[in-house]
């Protein structure tokens, strides 16, 4: 029906597992029998159900683009993710973890970001539940993502600039981990993506099936079917298998498009970094290397490890697109939708421009995960405005 | 090629004689006189050589071996460079390699085991690489008599501890604090706790590592362990640009409180 749970060692297929220090692995088991838990639980579902209708403003609607559609000779649906609070699916996720590190005991939440929609929404979060906290990010993305730096301070947040290595995404997952190492007893790790050790992959995407769920009613009401395609973009790839989730099932053809310059399918080989198994951008010693994309959601060498199985099933396919098609489709949704898109679901946008004629006459259902508040000031600087 | 000399035998050697062993960590690579370094290391008491083969994203590491990591690196080490280095030297003492899983996994589990093993090395530490996923790896490094060191955490629960000794090899390496690698300004209760722990279930050697800092420390450590594991303040000895000799004298005081002390 669904998209399967991984077996016990917490894989799909060859993917995924817990590859983490000594030190950790008590709180992976931990983490994971409080999920198992909480899931089965209705009071916890419940809440996170209310948290999401009246706090987040689920269910987000689908949005038919008529202008878009005709330029493009394909009918295409957004499923308007940008519209949650916080503006981006991020808040699922979290809203879910903050619910269970508060269920569990925990103070405090660790996390790291990479565009800061991650970390903005842990954040909020954290403010609403009352818990401290950190939210470490790259200090290349401190400075590209200024105002959402400024919004988790505002939110009463600390967010510690990560200055080895990259100095994006990557290094900030290593950093947060570091933290978790040291904070393990009082501090919840909460991962932003479908990565990571054993139970995350797994748990992240079940937060976020709801994008499925609900785009899979919604397609059905107003195309009385499902969707010839649904394209989502792919860093970790969180709203992509949340979509995915709900027409893994169908004759839908899934498509994850990653950066051109963060292709971990594309252009890696099988790795191990961040605790888990899956396809990682490395160099022939298995260093890994630096991403390098014009959004700094997606500026991730790995990708989550059930998107390597989907890969590997055929279920899923994985396309990449550039940094200046992107800044086509940015422009693109912008003018003829009154709709500004961030960044990340810009590169499905504009595979799927550059895929026109294959989708000629053909219904496309894009989640866009969030909206583009946040790049305008970048956007103003790459276009010379 | 003469056989490894065996990490657990040398330990024992030291603790049967009534002292304290030492593990001294450098970083495989940083400056090109580290093989020196290596020498005088073990001139100075070392009873082993833990040699760090930098990876670009260790989770385990703090700021001093992140940062050596790195110079390594950008100096042009690679593992490869590393194990060649140490191919032609007949250290006096045994040595092990420290690094992440990922570059076991990308050489392949059987070629990397047998290229540590045809580099004089006895011994493997791999502190992403838990229990759970422990058995791939742990079938080459028996094929190629590498002894694999694991690590127990002061978070770990009794029942796993004995799994842990159970399946570590060489030695057992007990993690002495929440945290990550580097120096600390006193001695964590944890470290005295975890190897407390340690010793009521295992024979095998146990030895504290991370967040050992000075003699003080270690001698403090060992009240209860068989012997320390000292890393972040040798390599940011290295770091300062000291020479292999001035590094050696560093190990020496290491050396030297041990043994009056303990």
């Amino acid at each position: 029906m669904s998209l399967k749970n991984p077996n016990e060692k917490g894989r799909f297929g060859p993917f995924g597992g817990r590859y983490i220090p000594e030190t950790l692995v008590p709180a992976c088991h931990e983490l994971e029998e409080s999920f198992v838990e909480a899931w089965a639980d209705d009071s916890f579902r419940e809440e996170l159900d209310s948290l999401l209708f009246d706090y987040a403003g689920r269910p987000s609607p689908v949005t038919e683009c008529l202008n878009l559609s005709d330029e493009l000779n394909c009918r295409l649906l957004l499923k308007r993710e940008d519209l949650n609070h916080t503006g981006s699916h991020k808040i699922n996720n979290v809203l879910g973890q903050a619910l269970l590190a508060k269920r569990m005991g925990k103070k405090r939440l660790v996390a790291e970001t990479g565009a800061g929609q991650h970390g903005v929404a842990t954040a909020t979060a954290a403010a609403l539940l009352n818990l401290e906290c950190c939210v470490y990010m790259g200090e290349v993305d401190v400075k590209r993502q200024e105002l959402n730096v400024f919004r988790m301070k505002l939110l009463g947040a600390e967010v510690r600039s990560v200055e080895s290595g990259s100095r994006t995404l990557k290094d900030a997952v290593n950093d947060a981990m570091r933290d978790w190492v040291a904070t393990v007893e009082e501090s919840y790790y909460c991962l932003g993506s479908v990565m990571g050790p054993h139970p995350y992959p797994w748990m992240v995407r079940t937060f976020h099936e709801v994008i499925g769920t609900e785009a899979r009613m919604q397609c059905e009401e107003i195309l009385g079917t499902t969707p010839d395609v649904v394209c989502a973009c792919v860093g970790g790839g969180s709203n992509a298998i949340g979509i995915f989730s709900g027409f893994v099932d169908s004759d839908a053809e899934l498509i994850g498009v990653e950066p051109a310059g963060g292709a971990a399918i594309g252009r890696g080989v099988p790795g191990v970094v961040h605790g888990m198994e899956s396809f990682l951008m490395q160099d022939e010693f298995g260093q890994v290397l630096e991403a390098e994309s014009i959004s700094a959601g997606l500026d991730y060498p790995g990708v989550g490890p059930e998107h390597s199985y989907l890969s590997s099933t055929g279920r899923a396919r994985y396309e990449s697109v550039t940094d200046d098609e992107v800044i086509e489709a940015f422009q693109l949704l912008s003018r003829t939708e009154g709709l500004i898109p961030a960044l990340e679901p810009a590169h499905a946008l504009a595979w799927i421009s550059r895929e026109r004629k294959y989708l000629t006459g053909k219904t496309v259902l894009l989640n866009l995960s969030g909206r583009g508040d946040k790049d305008v000031g970048q956007m103003m600087e790459i276009l010379n405005v | 090629m003469s056989e490894n000399i065996q990490i657990e035998s040398a330990l024992r050697n030291r603790i049967d004689s009534g002292k304290k062993a030492l593990v001294v960590y450098i970083t495989g690579g940083l400056g090109d006189d580290w093989i020196q370094t290596m020498h005088s290391v073990i001139d100075a008491g070392a009873d082993v050589v833990e040699i760090g083969i930098p990876f670009s994203d260790p989770v385990m590491d703090g700021p001093i071996i992140q940062m050596a990591n790195d110079s390594s690196i950008e100096s042009g080490a690679t593992p490869v460079t590393i194990l060649s280095d140490l191919r032609d030297e007949s250290p006096a003492s045994p040595l092990a390699v420290m690094t992440y899983y990922n570059l076991a996994y990308r050489m392949g589990h059987e070629r990397f085991a047998s290229s540590l093993a045809s580099a004089g090395i006895s011994g493997c530490i791999l502190p992403d690489l838990p229990l759970e996923e422990l058995d791939i790896w742990s079938e080459s490094a028996a094929n190629s008599k590498i002894e694999t060191i694991l690590l127990a955490a002061p978070t770990t629960p009794d029942e796993r501890l004995l799994q842990i000794c159970a399946r570590s090899t060489g030695f057992v390496y007990a993690v002495g604090l929440l945290g990550v690698t580097g120096m600390r300004s006193e001695l964590a209760d944890s470290a005295t706790e975890i190897a407390s722990r340690l010793k009521n279930v295992t024979s095998k050697p146990v030895l504290v590592g991370v967040g050992i800092g000075s003699p003080e420390q270690a001698v403090e450590a060992c009240k209860v362990s068989d012997g320390v594991i000292v890393g972040s303040a040798i390599v940011q000895e290295m770091m300062n640009g000291s020479s292999p000799e001035e590094v050696g004298e560093l190990v020496s005081t290491f050396r030297d409180a041990l043994d009056k002390n303990c």
